[in-house]
């Protein structure tokens, strides 16, 4: 089509110019100049007929074409504007009737791509089902004094208490499973992988999600909801190691086989209540957890918290721990520096207030923010350690520590621990329940730095006065999360 | 000893019950303000709203606080942007709450980015990007047209809620819509020089926006979505910014104001701080200041340009 208007221009111009050109030469001439210029006149005008109707239809398509791309650019706009979607429904009908007529203008503009189509992907914990999350940690540190020798006099210690290994090491990588069961359950496993290659259910439980009243039912294995950091997963500590009341008193974490239930109160304040039922199967319990079919360990806690304004943010707690043991056996290190096995048969009931404060500029945590917590513990405990009996002693300790983020992904922070022990007499010289007339204590100091929230390096200090003899301890420690990231508790 | 501490625990937790007021309204909690706003638009005396969070903070980065446990166990119905925005937090406060009206799957959960379709959908998901949201941006309060699709959704859930005030629910609707429908006309109009303008911006906050108002994103403060801008990239920006025509810097109230600044005095190009949501500027006191306010403060800093 589009030679043929070139075409058509080729013939027409000559003739026009011809046309002009012609002058009257003679009379005789006249008569066939009349008939050639008629001719021509045909021709030039059935030329320009061609020609107009060749431009109009090209014009024509010109106008179809120009309208084909105004669309394709239009719709390319919009498919920009909606990156990742090219084709684009109309938006449901419902919709359209809300957004259309009732817009009063002259030109109504096209209605914005913007309803869900049907079938939206419904937002749970991402698209994976479960959610699938696993935690890797490994640290390197500098000891003065061997962790293989360290005891912390008048206490028996579990197999978790104590120093991390000299040098490098990892520490457990953790695997976590959760997802709602269904309509009434969710569902959590968490897996720990140790350093000695082997593997440990940590957390395996199944809770309720829609109870009324306030209620949570849970039942399976896991972390106590005593105190404040007994629930808190080991990478979400803001020290490498754990304080000291809860490594003599809990062997790190109370972490059982058993069921809970909470209630939380209706109020704008919040008031939680829980009690829990567990096997007795971890220390301070523990040992034969055959010797009944009732419970070896109970606990009840209540919490409460709110805001103190926009930036400013607490949480206070009472809890209490019954557990019972019956030959429970640990490795550990005498008041005289030799490595036995205590056996302990007997009860501990442990008291524990905590309570925890954090402050941001405005309430927001990106920028700057300031953790306070502490928890003081009080445990009775009576029984026979190796044999030897004793009718009742009372154990104390605390930690208090702040951290402060002062930038984007650096924080400092600063711990305090101790533990003490009664005295127990000449009787028990040399044993582990020796206090040595000492209160065990630490100074620690750390410096972290997140690559972003789920990756962290944490380089720590700590000037260690727990064992008989003083030791320096620099850590410098990896923690990141991959896969789903479960929210942190607060 | 115990027992009777026992007993005194349930004694407090007896009064507490019975103590607890009785609430006519239907109790909404708001993640973020602009559901909030959106709640009182579209509720108004039928409704009981409590906002979760403040435009000065980072909706990303909420702490599960206490407080968030106790109003979530006592709603009827959670309004959330949802996409994951409030991955960090919410899954906390949910399972804490032991309240099965607001789960999610129930009619008592509603998420305003599920009523529209999501830009920025990544078609690779993978951490080094940052912090990339799986479903798509999740912040689509900054266009007012996608405002009038959620809260159509809105209004039927909260009728669907609450039957008896269905009709007032249904009326506030329209009328919101109207208003919203004849203010996006206006707004069309007064931020058409808008239009085509280059920006840079600090987190992806503004897509939609951007969209709406034919705004152009050539450079993020942020090297990756969530990730803080360190000194060599900040000084490789202030090379970049320049070449790619910015007529304007463009960060959220509740962002640190320092990078956005400091690129502002070098290059000259004028930072502007947006409300982002309702509260985050004096003017922006509802959903109407919010969307006035974002369009004046980017006309006023075209202006600054001399152009």
């Amino acid at each position: 089509m589009g030679r043929s208007v070139f075409e058509a221009a080729a013939c027409g111009l000559p003739l026009l110019l011809a046309a002009i050109a012609a002058t009257p030469a003679a009379a005789d001439e006249l008569s066939d100049l009349r008939q050639d210029m008629q001719q021509m006149r045909q021709q030039y005008d059935s030329e320009l007929k061609r020609l107009q109707q060749d431009y109009e239809s090209k014009l024509q398509q010109m106008e179809r074409r120009l309208k084909a791309a105004e669309d394709k650019a239009d719709s390319a706009q919009k498919a920009a504007a909606a990156q990742q979607q090219p084709t684009l429904a109309a938006p449901p009908p419902a919709i359209a009737a809300i957004t259309e007529p009732q817009i009063a203008a002259p030109q109504p503009p096209p209605a914005p791509p913007i309803a869900a189509g049907p079938g939206g992907t419904p937002s749970s914990a991402g698209a994976f089902n479960p959610a699938i999350g696993a935690v890797l940690e490994g640290q390197a540190t500098s000891q003065s004094r061997n962790p293989n020798t360290y005891r912390l006099p008048g206490f028996a210690l579990g197999d978790s208490a104590g120093p991390l290994p000299r040098g490098l090491s990892i520490n457990e990588s953790e695997i976590n499973l959760n997802a709602n069961v269904d309509q009434a359950l969710y569902g959590n496993l968490t897996l720990a992988f140790e350093p000695n290659n082997t593997v440990g259910v940590e957390e395996g439980f199944i809770q309720s999600t829609s109870l009324p009243y306030g209620l949570t039912l849970r039942g399976g294995r896991f972390f106590s909801g005593v105190g404040y950091l007994n629930e808190q997963h080991a990478h979400t500590w803001d020290f490498a190691d754990q304080a000291l009341p809860y490594q003599a008193f809990l062997n790190t974490q109370y972490d059982d086989d058993g069921v809970q239930v909470r209630w939380l109160a209706p109020t704008s304040r919040f008031l939680e209540f829980g009690a829990e039922a567990f096997r007795g199967a971890a220390f301070p319990a523990g040992g034969d957890s055959n010797h009944n079919n009732g419970v070896g360990a109970w606990s009840g806690f209540v919490h409460t918290g709110d805001d103190i304004g926009d930036s400013a943010s607490y949480r206070v707690g009472l809890s209490y721990l019954h557990t019972a043991a019956k030959n429970r056996a640990t490795d550990d290190v005498d008041g005289l520096g030799v490595p036995v096995t205590d056996v302990f048969s007997g009860t501990d009931n442990t008291y524990i207030a905590d309570g925890v404060f954090k402050w941001a500029p405005n309430g927001d945590f990106v920028e700057r923010y300031l953790k306070l917590q502490g928890e003081f513990f009080l445990r009775q405990e009576q029984g026979a350690l190796n044999g030897l009996n004793f009718s009742g002693t009372t154990q104390t300790g605390f930690y208090t520590q702040g951290v402060y983020q002062f930038m984007p992904q650096w924080r400092v922070g600063l711990r305090y621990d101790q533990v003490h022990a009664g005295s127990l007499g000449p009787g028990f010289a040399g044993t582990t329940l020796d206090n040595l007339a000492s209160t065990p204590r630490r100074y620690s100091a750390m410096v972290d730095y997140s690559t972003s929230e789920f990756g962290r390096f944490r380089l720590q200090y700590e000037n260690d006065h727990s064992r008989p003899q003083t030791a320096n301890e620099f850590i410098l420690q990896y923690i990141v999360s991959i896969g789903a990231h479960g929210a942190h508790q607060y | 000893m115990t027992l009777r501490t026992g007993l005194v625990v349930l004694a407090v937790a007896a009064a507490t019950v019975i103590a607890a007021p009785a609430h006519a309204a239907l109790n909404v909690f708001a993640c973020e303000p602009e559901w909030g706003a959106l709640s009182t638009e579209l509720g108004g005396g039928d409704v009981s709203v409590f906002v979760a969070t403040t435009a000065r903070q980072d909706p990303h980065q909420i702490q599960a606080r206490p407080a968030l446990i106790s109003r979530l166990r006592n709603a009827d119905v959670a309004v959330c942007t949802g996409a994951e925005l409030e991955i960090g937090w919410m899954p906390v406060l949910l399972r804490q709450s032991s309240n099965g009206k607001v789960q999610p799957g129930s009619p008592g959960y509603f998420e305003a980015t599920q009523q529209v379709r999501l830009l920025e959908v990544p078609t690779r998901l993978d951490r080094a990007e940052g912090d990339v949201h799986p479903q798509g941006n999740p912040h689509v309060q900054t266009d007012p047209r996608y405002m009038r699709v959620i809260a159509a959704a809105l209004a039927k859930r909260l009728a669907e809620l609450d039957p008896a005030h269905a009709a007032s629910y249904a009326q506030r609707a329209t009328a919101f819509d109207d208003k919203l429908g004849q203010a996006i006309e206006r707004w069309r109009t007064e931020a058409a020089p808008l239009k085509g303008v280059n920006a840079v911006i600090y987190h992806k906050d503004w897509v939609y926006l951007f969209a709406w108002l034919g705004i152009n994103d050539v450079a993020a403060i942020e090297p990756k979505p969530g990730v803080p801008p360190g000194g060599a990239y900040l000084a490789q920006l202030l090379d970049e910014v320049p070449k790619r025509q910015a007529k304007l810097i463009v960060y959220a109230a509740y962002q640190d104001a320092r990078a956005p600044d400091f690129i502002a005095d070098k290059t000259h190009i004028p930072a502007v701080m947006l409300p982002f949501t309702v509260g985050g500027t004096d003017a922006a006191k509802d959903l109407f200041g919010f969307y006035d306010d974002t369009i004046k403060r980017l006309l006023v800093g075209l202006g600054g340009n001399g152009g």
